[in-house]
């Protein structure tokens, strides 16, 4: 197939403009320091054990399925995208959750969300949300367990370590906002703090803003793109505001919408990975704005309190007919 | 700064220039070369046909090969000597190979013959302008040595605008920016010459902005020329790399694109760059063939980087050598600038009309190892034909042939703008290069299927039909000879059955006879 004739690429001569793929993952780690420390600040460092339990399972599995597949592990290994991957997962799960929950989700996400597709590059799915959706819909108690408050320090190696079934931390584990607000409408009851007000009590707006603040550091930086936070978050923003324009009382303000939840998180460190989002300038406006509809949608009047993985996932789906129909009209070509 | 532009061009990128390397010291002419060596392989594919033999004496200007047609320029020889021998050498040329070259050991006395016969520039006609831009084995300068007077030829349409291409975007490359400083007056007076004989009513010179001497020199000269130079309109363009590109250039400076598959000449456009100007100049006023060029010898491999007038066929090791030889032997030589110039291994190569630039660099650590595209779009924000290439890299890797000529594969001009960017170290330009060939050879491989059932379809037409010519001609004679066209057949006949009668012997059966 491959004319002998052609001369190897020459690369070492050659100019680089570009920030290695590396550095690309190393940077979306550092970007989420804000967000993490955030997370500290309001439910304890626990999340840092989710965090180191999700990232030595990613490596191991990853080098793992690599010595399968027989492909040089170590370069694999290198390039972190595995570690993002970890981080993320580590970032979503309840920070109390026992350690097989994230364990296991670690393992489908690497395995199921990224390995069997060829590995980095080549997953249709953003790894770190099909091992969390598969979480969500088999864990459903463990995973939506969010403890407030202090926890001794006994109590949460027991939560983590034996964590099973029958156990139930100490701490009063309250409904989020986002819950409130899904059973608000359910019940068609009025919402008396679902404001944007009510996002900082929880702590929820302290860590959207610590995402907020890492991913517009990210995009100044261009390691994520532009198009698809902004699309996303104005789209979540305008159908915020047409529903709390025309009923108040029952569908809060934007504000509310963008500093609870995953919202932050997800626009700049979710919906950005470049692998599985649409990639042509015009389908990642359509991507971005996809999943802020499906984000309020689900929020609203879907089964679960939190969209932000399902829309991510959906659009994902729809990310290559979206590369299909929206390819930039190509120089001297009519259409 | 960007006055008189009318458009832009999509991506493309800043590049750091490098140009002060080369371009400080004035244009020197290189020595004559023991040997001149004249690779055969014009621009379509084919050898230009031999004009000597081995042994012949030649003079500076001798025709020693092609010269048939208009894609075919005249190559002559660009010193005196005598022709040694055809020889395989290495090509300098992207998709490299090998072929034939005429072998001239030159004598040193360098005689030529007398100039082309000179023209009278007030009165020549467009047909004799082209003519001689043939005869004087005149290509396009700026790199891709397409033969000028083909390219003039190709549209249908008047050509209305002609742009002269003095933006010479590539880093390190020099060579038009001298000229332009050095020789001003030939290039104005040659575009004043094209134009008038075009009748064009658009006359552009484009250079870039990081160019302002050679920009201060057009406008000097410009002024000196007077009131016949006043139609020609001398615009700066952004040094964005690639706006020296022709498709790049005639949108900023014409705000049209050109369409794919077509030269700009379909749009009333022409677009040729200062040294083919310069050379289209020299080639009326003092019959001159083209048999040297400006080429700039630059890097940081190279002791003293400049601008030399060289002789066509000069090896490169040569140049090197005049140009304060190698930093150290540990080198790697580009014929092009670092972006779409193309690396050699061997010094041994001569200078060709497409040859601008030998760019020695000292070999920078270990090749970094492609990683899995991640899809980032890093490509796609600087492509100047607005093309997907992570799309087209990924068709290409699966061999989806069809899907990379869907995404628009020949409209790839090799630019190497993703191939900067790409946080995965992926050779992109390889990639396309490899699919382009591959899908030229599938291509070639369907016409002459096609071609060969053509041929077997005809054959067995023909057979059939000769079967059926058989056939009917033997039904003809048989029917001839039961209706009895002849009486004297009949008779014969008669004669026949009357004598078997007679002999009481069973009438013969007409199969049977």
């Amino acid at each position: 197939m491959t004319p002998d004739f052609l001369p190897p690429p020459d690369s070492s001569s050659r100019l680089m403009l570009t920030t290695p793929t590396k550095t690309v993952m190393v940077s979306v780690i550092m970007a989420l320091m804000t967000g993490i420390m955030a997370q500290i600040w309001h439910g304890g460092p626990w999340v840092l054990i989710q965090c180191g339990l999700a990232a030595i399972t990613a490596l191991t599995a990853e080098a793992t399925a690599l010595i399968l597949r027989g492909r040089p592990a170590l370069p694999a290994l290198m390039d972190g995208s595995a570690m993002v991957t970890a981080f993320l997962l580590g970032l979503s799960v309840p920070c109390l959750a026992p350690w097989w929950i994230i364990t296991l989700g670690t393992l489908f996400a690497i395995l199921l969300g990224k390995q069997v597709y060829g590995g980095l590059g080549h997953n249709p799915f953003n790894p770190a949300m099909v091992g969390y959706t598969i979480l969500l819909i088999s864990f459903p108690r463990q995973m939506t367990d969010w403890p407030v408050g202090h926890i001794p320090l006994d109590a949460v190696f027991r939560a983590i370590l034996q964590g099973g079934e029958n156990f139930r931390p100490d701490a009063v584990a309250m409904a989020t906002p986002l819950d409130a607000l899904r059973t608000g409408i359910f019940m068609r009851q009025t919402l008396p703090e679902a404001s944007w007000t009510s996002a900082f009590v929880q702590g929820d707006g302290w860590i959207n803003l610590g995402y907020l603040l890492g991913g517009l550091w990210l995009v100044k930086r261009k390691l994520a793109d532009w198009r698809i936070p902004l699309s996303y978050l104005g789209a979540l923003t305008g159908f915020a505001l047409i529903f709390h324009w025309a009923d108040a009382a029952r569908y809060p303000d934007p504000g509310f919408h963008l500093l609870n939840g995953a919202t932050m998180l997800g626009a700049f460190f979710i919906a950005t990975d470049p692998v599985s989002a649409a990639t042509t300038p015009r389908g990642r406006w359509i991507y971005g704005a996809g999943i802020g509809v499906l984000v309020y949608v689900i929020r609203t009047w879907g089964g679960y309190p939190d969209g932000v993985a399902f829309a991510v996932l959906l659009m994902n789906l729809s990310a290559p007919t979206l590369d299909h129909f929206t390819r930039p009209r190509a120089y001297g070509h009519s259409r | 700064m960007s006055a008189g532009l009318v458009g832009s061009f999509p991506g493309g990128l800043v590049l750091e220039g490098h140009k002060s390397l080369s371009n400080q010291t004035p244009i020197r002419p290189a020595g004559l070369p023991a040997r001149l060596i004249f690779p055969l392989r014009q621009r379509n594919g084919e050898d230009a046909p031999l004009r000597v033999s081995v042994g012949d004496h030649v003079l500076r200007g001798s025709l020693i090969a092609g010269g048939t047609h208009l894609m075919d320029p005249p190559i002559y020889a660009s010193s005196s000597g005598q022709v040694m021998a055809f020889e395989d050498h290495d090509l300098p040329h992207p998709y490299g190979g090998s072929n034939r070259c005429v072998v001239i050991e030159t004598d040193g006395q360098d005689e030529s013959l007398p100039p082309l016969p000179l023209m009278d520039a007030e009165t020549y006609s467009p047909e004799s302008l082209l003519q001689r831009i043939h005869e004087a084995g005149i290509v396009g300068l700026g790199g891709a040595a397409f033969p000028t007077a083909a390219k003039w030829l190709k549209g249908e349409a008047a050509i209305h605008t002609l742009i002269v291409n003095g933006a010479e975007c590539e880093p390190y490359i020099t060579c038009d920016d001298l000229l332009l400083r050095e020789r001003a007056d030939e290039v104005l007076r040659g575009t004043m010459l094209l134009s008038r004989c075009l009748d064009c009513s658009t006359i552009l010179i484009a250079v870039e902005s990081d160019m302002p001497e050679a920009h201060r020199a057009l406008l000097d000269t410009k002024t000196a020329l007077g009131a016949q130079a006043a139609a020609i309109k001398i615009v700066q363009v952004p040094a964005r790399y690639p706006a020296g590109g022709e498709r790049q250039l005639i949108p900023m400076l014409t705000g049209r694109e050109v369409p794919s598959g077509t030269v700009p000449a379909a749009i009333g456009i022409l677009c040729q760059n200062v040294a083919t100007v310069a050379a289209i100049y020299r080639s009326v006023i003092w019959g001159e063939r083209l048999d040297s060029r400006i080429v700039t010898v630059t890097g940081d491999g190279v002791k003293t980087p400049q601008n030399l007038e060289v002789r066509l066929g000069t090896p490169l090791g040569f140049l090197i050598e005049q140009c304060g030889d190698y930093v150290t032997p540990d080198r790697q030589i580009k014929l092009g600038g670092p972006m779409m110039g193309h690396p050699v291994t061997r010094d041994t190569l001569p200078v060709t009309r497409s040859v601008n630039t030998i760019l020695v660099t000292t070999t920078v650590g270990p090749t970094p190892t492609p990683q899995p595209c991640i899809r980032c779009g890093a490509c796609v924000d600087v492509c100047p034909t607005r093309l997907l290439p992570q799309q087209l890299y990924w068709h290409a890797q699966a061999r989806q042939l069809q899907a990379t000529l869907d995404q628009h594969l020949f409209d790839c001009i090799e630019c190497g703008c993703c191939d900067v960017v790409c946080p995965s170290h992926i050779s992109l330009v390889h990639e396309f290069r490899q699919a382009k060939q591959t899908a030229l050879a599938r291509q070639q491989a369907n016409e002459r299927a096609a071609h060969a059932r053509q041929r077997f379809e005809a054959r067995q037409a023909r057979k059939l039909r000769e079967q059926q010519d058989r056939e009917t001609a033997a039904q003809q004679r048989k029917s001839s000879l039961s209706q009895g066209a002849s009486p004297k057949i009949q008779e014969a006949l008669e004669r026949a059955r009357q004598k078997r009668a007679s002999r009481h012997l069973p009438p013969a059966s007409e199969d049977a006879s």
